[in-house]
């Protein structure tokens, strides 16, 4: 049984219907990635997994458990937390302050997990006590993806994680993505630059107007003509 | 890059650019201190000293506490959701109410002890803590929290719903007149004397229970984990909810935290008024939401700046200027400091600011 299946959801923005029907399932210890154009439902996917626009058809499992519709606190609370598009940093917070705000449901030391953060992002420990706002897009990614990290979530969710971000600090945060799978944490990535997500994951959904247009191995995927075209700006 | 080039050419700075330097950073401070330096230089030159000046102040402060507590209450709700709770001065209203009801209730008399007296105004204080941050939380869940996602109007006018009720459960409570309430701390007893310099049980009274309670709720919102997860609510409400905050819990802790000190305002207020009116409350809250907005609304500190400048302008006002003209004057402050500095006087970005 996948870790991950999501099936068959539809999802609202009032009478906007922004998800027509996505299934998808992610394995435990996988990098799987959506990609499509703005307005494809990527990021309406994840926030219908995190609780935040509950699906109002179709049924979303994970580890077991049925979660659509369940109050996003007790989806982190079963194991999935999510770095958004945008990074959503808490700006007038520190770094460090941001990060324990990610270990809000641990009543456990994190302090461990702390230093783990720092480890894939020593930029973060410079700038411990920064207010989060006043840091590069670039740091603030990195932010994001560790405070999400500080809920020792099974799942990780990905929004976008290259949003905005100069191209070699992508190379850098890319490599961090994987470096935290290969620590056994399972990550859904969606992507706009199909590039570096289809380089880092192993399966890939290609999402199109809130319906799941494509879905194959990743390097299948690279080599598709129509992916090629549309995403890859070959 | 910038922050070189602009260090390395301090010299060349021309002098106007230093009076507006200066202007920027210190002319709020010297507008906000211009009334009671000039006072003082009148009062020392006419041989009267500094002294009325100083029983100005106390007294101002003082009233500037009560305005304190309750623009505590606007400021952490405005923080957190945006919105201005226009009922809360009406909420602070039935707080002075209830105190004046359990004075009798508990029997409480200008003749009775001070041990009994003391007692039983924490019963008071406890009580119209109680009712206050229960009306509040009921608010926030009937009128507010249905409303989370439409359009910012429409909190509004149910905010401004719900103070017309309060104002008539108020009326229909202890009706429509002003009444007088046992004087019972001899609120004008003068406690403390220095050289002339009068301090009055009643100003003792306020700044006793304000100065605990504003640094207790700033430690708590600091510190707690609740309180901090005040701060990420409202700092990024979506955010917060992705880090497993529940938001609606969150934003109901904001609306009781405000509504305990709004109770605490109402027992000081009653004692040291000693007069109640159902409308009380509205304008309370009217120049406790302005302290808010002076001091930068959202912002703790702020508000309580706020409360304690207001409190100074409007004695000095009534004393040096005229009553009648309190409000005008204290109006004219708040237009200057904002359009000067529009986020107020402690006040950070806003979130749609970035």
């Amino acid at each position: 049984m996948a870790l991950l299946e999501v099936d068959d959801i539809h999802t609202y923005y009032g009478n906007i219907e922004a998800l027509k029907g996505v299934s998808l399932t992610v394995e435990e210890g996988e990098i799987v990635t959506l990609i499509g154009s703005n307005g494809a439902g990527k990021s309406t996917t994840l926030r219908s997994i995190s609780g935040l626009t509950p699906p109002r058809e179709g049924s979303i499992r994970f580890d077991g458990d049925d979660i659509a519709g369940v109050a996003p606190q007790d989806i982190v609370r079963k194991g999935i937390s999510q770095a958004p598009e945008g990074r959503h940093v808490f700006p007038r917070l520190t770094v460090r302050e941001n990060l324990d705000m990610g270990a809000y449901l641990r009543r456990d030391d994190h302090s461990e997990d702390m230093e783990r953060v720092y480890d894939l992002f020593p930029r973060l420990k410079e700038r411990e006590r920064q207010k989060a706002g006043t840091m590069s897009g670039g740091e603030q990614q990195m932010l994001a993806i560790g405070r999400a990290l500080m809920a020792q979530p099974k799942l990780l969710l990905l929004d976008e994680p290259s949003m905005g971000i100069a191209p070699i600090l992508v190379d850098r945060i890319y490599e961090t993505i994987k470096q935290i799978n290969q620590q056994g944490t399972t990550i859904l990535l969606v992507e706009q630059s199909a590039h570096h997500a289809l380089d880092a994951s192993q399966r890939g959904y290609v999402l199109a107007t809130g319906q799941v247009a494509l879905a194959d191995d990743s390097d299948a995927l690279r080599q598709n003509e129509d992916v090629r075209k549309a995403y890859l700006g070959a | 890059m910038e922050a070189a080039s602009i260090a390395a050419k301090p010299v060349s700075r021309r002098p106007g650019e230093v009076v507006r330097d200066l202007l920027s950073r210190f002319g709020l401070i010297a507008f906000l201190l211009a009334m009671p330096v000039y006072i003082a230089v009148k009062d020392l030159s006419s041989g009267e000293g500094i002294t009325p000046l100083l029983n100005l102040l106390v007294l101002g402060i003082s009233n500037g506490a009560i305005w304190a507590l309750i623009a505590v209450g606007y400021t952490l709700v405005y923080g957190i959701i945006e919105l201005i709770n226009f009922a809360h001065g009406d909420n602070f209203m039935l707080g002075t109410f209830t105190a004046f009801a359990l004075f009798g209730t508990l029997g409480l008399t200008v003749a009775t002890g001070p041990l009994g007296l003391v007692a039983g105004l924490l019963v008071c204080m406890l009580a119209a803590m109680a009712v206050c941050s229960t009306t509040n939380v009921m608010i926030e869940r009937v009128a507010y929290r249905p409303l989370r996602n439409a359009p910012r109007l429409a909190p509004l006018i149910t905010a401004v719903g719900f103070s017309f009720i309060l104002q008539n459960v108020g009326i229909l409570w202890f009706g429509s007149s002003q009444f007088s309430i046992p004087n019972l701390i001899e609120s004008q007893h003068v406690l403390i004397d220095v050289g002339g310099v009068k301090v009055r049980n009643g100003d003792v009274l306020a700044v006793a229970v304000t100065v605990p309670l504003v640094l207790l709720l700033t430690q708590f919102i600091g510190r707690s984990r609740i309180g901090k997860a005040m701060r990420a609510t409202a700092q990024d409400p979506e955010a917060a909810r992705l880090m497993g905050i529940n938001v609606d819990t969150t934003i109901s802790f904001t609306f009781l935290l405000g509504g305990l000190a709004a109770g605490a305002a109402a027992v000081i207020y009653a004692l040291y008024q000693t007069t109640l009116w159902y409308f009380a409350g509205f304008q309370a809250g009217l120049i406790a939401f302005t302290a808010a907005v002076m001091g930068g609304i959202g912002n703790l500190q702020g508000a309580v700046l706020g409360g304690l400048i207001i409190g100074v302008i409007q004695n000095i006002s009534d004393d040096r200027i005229a009553a009648k003209w309190t409000p005008a004057v204290v109006f004219a402050y708040l237009i200057v400091i904002m359009v000067f500095r529009p986020q107020g006087l402690l006040g950070e970005e806003t979130r749609e600011a970035g």
